[in-house]
């Protein structure tokens, strides 16, 4: 196949590596560290992102790469970071669910995009069809991480990864329109989640797994 | 401003942008809630000028054909009447202290962002800036669900946050791998996501590709839509905001996640190759129906019990879309707007039941017709549309959407009915404790703004007695139109 030629090798271990390190969040059971692994996902993506545009020709990525790096890279760690701390939670360990059926799931998943993904688009380019088989793992693994986890920053972290995903797959459809727009508006979605968390001070998701406490929130207790 | 000139689309997105930025800035309650309704007001009219005025060719941005003024119309109305029923809950929201001036200000503007965003969602003709639009429509309302800051408010908004996040994100997908379907056949760039010529091409798409994006999409905009396995947030969203929101969230938000849906159906039945979108959305909105019905039986609080009735009547009205053919889509189409005027009407009453209780706790309120005339008869007639009872609109879309299902599928129209009865057995029963009986619970006299309820009941009424023969011809356009 005359498409595996270098940019073909590139932009695959690009995309990857962004599911390998979709993997590593699933097992970090620290919040500082799955926020660095985070940063690592951004960074990944800003360098898979740049590459399209350089192998597409497509000037207006490289907006859409200095995006991810400065903003998802850089501020939005450091900012969690603070919160974090601020919260007084960094040092907690949560384990909602197991690692070992976490990743086990997790590779269901991968298996799952793979297959659904390679068959339907047999007849799309190689790149793209690629491409996005692997954005449709990064999004369910990002999905995972939000169902395991309990902690509002998590599940936030959790669904940036799933967001990562989709603007890996919005720059592998080639010329595909609104790129930029979408993941400026992504952003300011996330920035709202991020500020949201911290003036609320919203911790978890539920703190108790009492039902009464349930019954209590939807003010429906007798 | 000279006819010629004047472009409904360009006022119809326009009023309301402008008015968030200049109600975020003014002061004042009198004078911003007035301003609200007036800017309300003016979209409407500029929807309603949309009739009157030749409809611009479709562009790359914006589309205006007969089945999105539908959309439009109802929006705006909506829109205008909740406005005023705003004026007159808020105030009393800011004579109790539950909401701050500097909130006010916030609440007014998200308002008119949210209702920029949904109009901007019915006339793009664009697959992306669509999405764009929802996403917007559902940020502005999760800032106002969470806006009173109680802990149960922040839960209601951070749930709905998240799942609706998730819901935009599958849907984001979905509309990525359109594009990748259309590419081989309309070319790469601006046109691969442009409404109009997708469903020119689309049968020349790849099946497998729009297949799976139909999925995502379904689940996407299907969690706005509140469809049974997705509807989480929906009941925390409208039990824990102001109810100006609860009625717009009913009335309006989900109508613009539906049309996102309907768009993306007709796209697919362009192709003859792809799966058929109908039997999926059957089997979710009967899914719906039947669990929002046995639902209802255990609510306890009076905005909860609306918003799972919400949950079924979205259940029908995909149903009725999911079997097609144009009886069932003339059905869906008038059950939509005839749940949109209803249900909003409803909360118009609800919320100031509630305000002039105190409470939201359906045990707590009893014998409204008798210290409450006007509200407590406002609820009986709107329960009573809602639950389906002649001669009100909502009993003639039942009715068509039941009668057109036995036609066909006999064992789905029992499954409905059963459904809709369930809901209707719930529905009175709460509606007797509540409107009648010996009265409970403090017996203020209300200020409240009965002109919004009781021109949305009149309408119900009217069109439950005479559909105006214009009317019946215009839908059954549009059902035509859904295929």
């Amino acid at each position: 196949m005359q498409m595996h030629s270098l940019a073909f090798d590139i932009s695959h271990t690009l995309a990857g590596g962004l599911v390998l390190i979709s993997f590593m969040m699933l097992y970090q059971d620290r919040l500082t560290s799955l926020l660095n692994v985070f940063a690592l996902h951004a960074l990944v993506l800003a360098l898979s992102v740049a590459w399209q545009a350089y192998i597409q020709d497509a000037p207006h990525l490289y907006v859409t790469a200095v995006i991810a790096l400065v903003f998802k890279a850089l501020v939005i760690p450091v900012g969690l970071h603070r919160i974090v701390k601020r919260l007084g939670i960094h040092r907690d360990i949560e384990s909602a669910v197991g690692i070992g059926p976490t990743m086990l799931a997790g590779m269901g998943l991968v298996a799952l995009s793979m297959v659904l993904m390679l068959r339907v688009t047999a007849d799309a380019d190689p790149l793209a069809r690629e491409d996005l088989a692997f954005a449709l793992s990064v999004v369910l693994l990002g999905l995972l991480v939000m169902v395991t986890r309990r902690n509002a920053v998590s599940q936030v972290v959790g669904f940036m990864s799933l967001e990562n995903g989709l603007v890996l797959a919005a720059t592998g459809a080639k010329g595909m329109p609104l790129v930029v727009e979408i993941s400026v508006a992504f952003s300011i979605l996330i920035a709202f989640i991020v500020i949201g968390i911290f003036l609320f001070r919203i911790r978890e998701r539920f703190d108790s797994v009492d039902v009464s406490a349930l019954d209590d929130f939807r003010g429906e207790r007798r | 401003m000279n006819l010629a000139s004047f472009d409904p689309v360009t006022a119809v997105l326009l009023i309301p942008i402008g008015a968030a930025a200049l109600l975020a800035a003014l002061p004042g309650y009198r004078l911003t809630a007035r301003l609200n309704v007036i800017a309300s007001l003016a979209t409407f009219l500029a929807a309603l000028s949309l009739f009157a005025i030749d409809r611009p060719p479709p562009g790359p941005y914006v589309l205006v054909d007969d089945l999105n003024i539908v959309f439009i119309l109802l929006n705006t109305f909506i829109g205008f009447t909740t406005s005023i029923f705003s004026a007159s809950y808020i105030a009393h929201e800011l004579e109790t202290g539950r909401l701050t001036p500097v909130y006010l200000r916030f609440y007014h503007a998200m308002y008119q962002t949210m209702m920029f965003g949904m109009n901007l969602a019915f006339v793009s003709n664009n697959i992306g800036l669509m999405w764009v639009a929802v996403e917007i429509a559902t940020l502005s309302t999760v800032l106002m669900v969470g806006i009173y800051r109680t802990h149960a408010a922040l839960e209601a908004a951070w749930k709905y946050f998240i799942l609706g996040s998730v819901g935009i994100a599958l849907a984001l997908f979905g509309t990525i791998l359109v594009y990748m379907a259309a590419r081989p056949v309309v070319g790469e760039g601006q046109d691969g996501m442009v409404w109009t010529i997708l469903i020119e091409h689309a049968a020349l798409f790849d099946p497998a590709l729009l297949n799976v994006a139909f999925v995502f999409l379904f689940l996407g905009y299907g969690t706005k839509v509140g469809l049974a396995p997705l509807h989480a947030w929906l009941p925390d969203a409208h039990a824990e905001g102001p109810t100006p929101i609860s009625a717009v969230l009913s009335g309006l938000l989900l109508n613009v996640a539906l049309y996102a849906l309907l768009r993306f159906k007709i796209l697919l039945a362009a192709n003859p190759a792809a799966i058929a979108p109908g039997p999926l959305m059957v089997t979710l909105g009967l899914v719906s129906v039947v669990f929002a019905a046995f639902m209802l039986y255990r609510r306890r609080d009076i905005k909860r019990l609306f918003a799972y009735s919400s949950i079924e009547h979205m259940g029908i009205i995909v149903f009725a879309f999911g079997m097609g053919g144009p009886l069932a889509n003339f059905a869906g189409l008038l059950h939509m707007v005839m749940h949109s005027l209803t249900k909003s009407a409803i909360f118009f009453a609800v919320g100031h039941i509630a305000q002039i209780k105190g409470t939201q706790r359906i045990n707590r309120i009893r014998g409204l017709t008798v210290t409450h005339p006007a509200l407590g008869w406002g609820l009986v007639v709107g329960v009573a549309a809602i639950a389906g009872l002649p001669p009100l609109g909502i009993f003639m879309s039942e009715f068509l959407v039941v009668t057109s299902t036995f036609a066909r599928q006999p064992l789905l129209a029992m499954v409905l009915v059963l459904g809709i009865l369930l809901a209707f057995g719930a529905l009175l029963l709460r509606l007797t404790s509540v409107a009648f009986g010996r009265p409970r619970g403090s017996t203020a006299s209300a200020e409240a703004s009965y002109v919004p309820m009781f021109a949305h009941l009149a309408l119900v009424l009217g069109a439950g007695i005479y559909l105006p023969a214009p009317l019946v011809v215009w839908f059954q356009n549009v059902a035509r139109l859904l295929g």
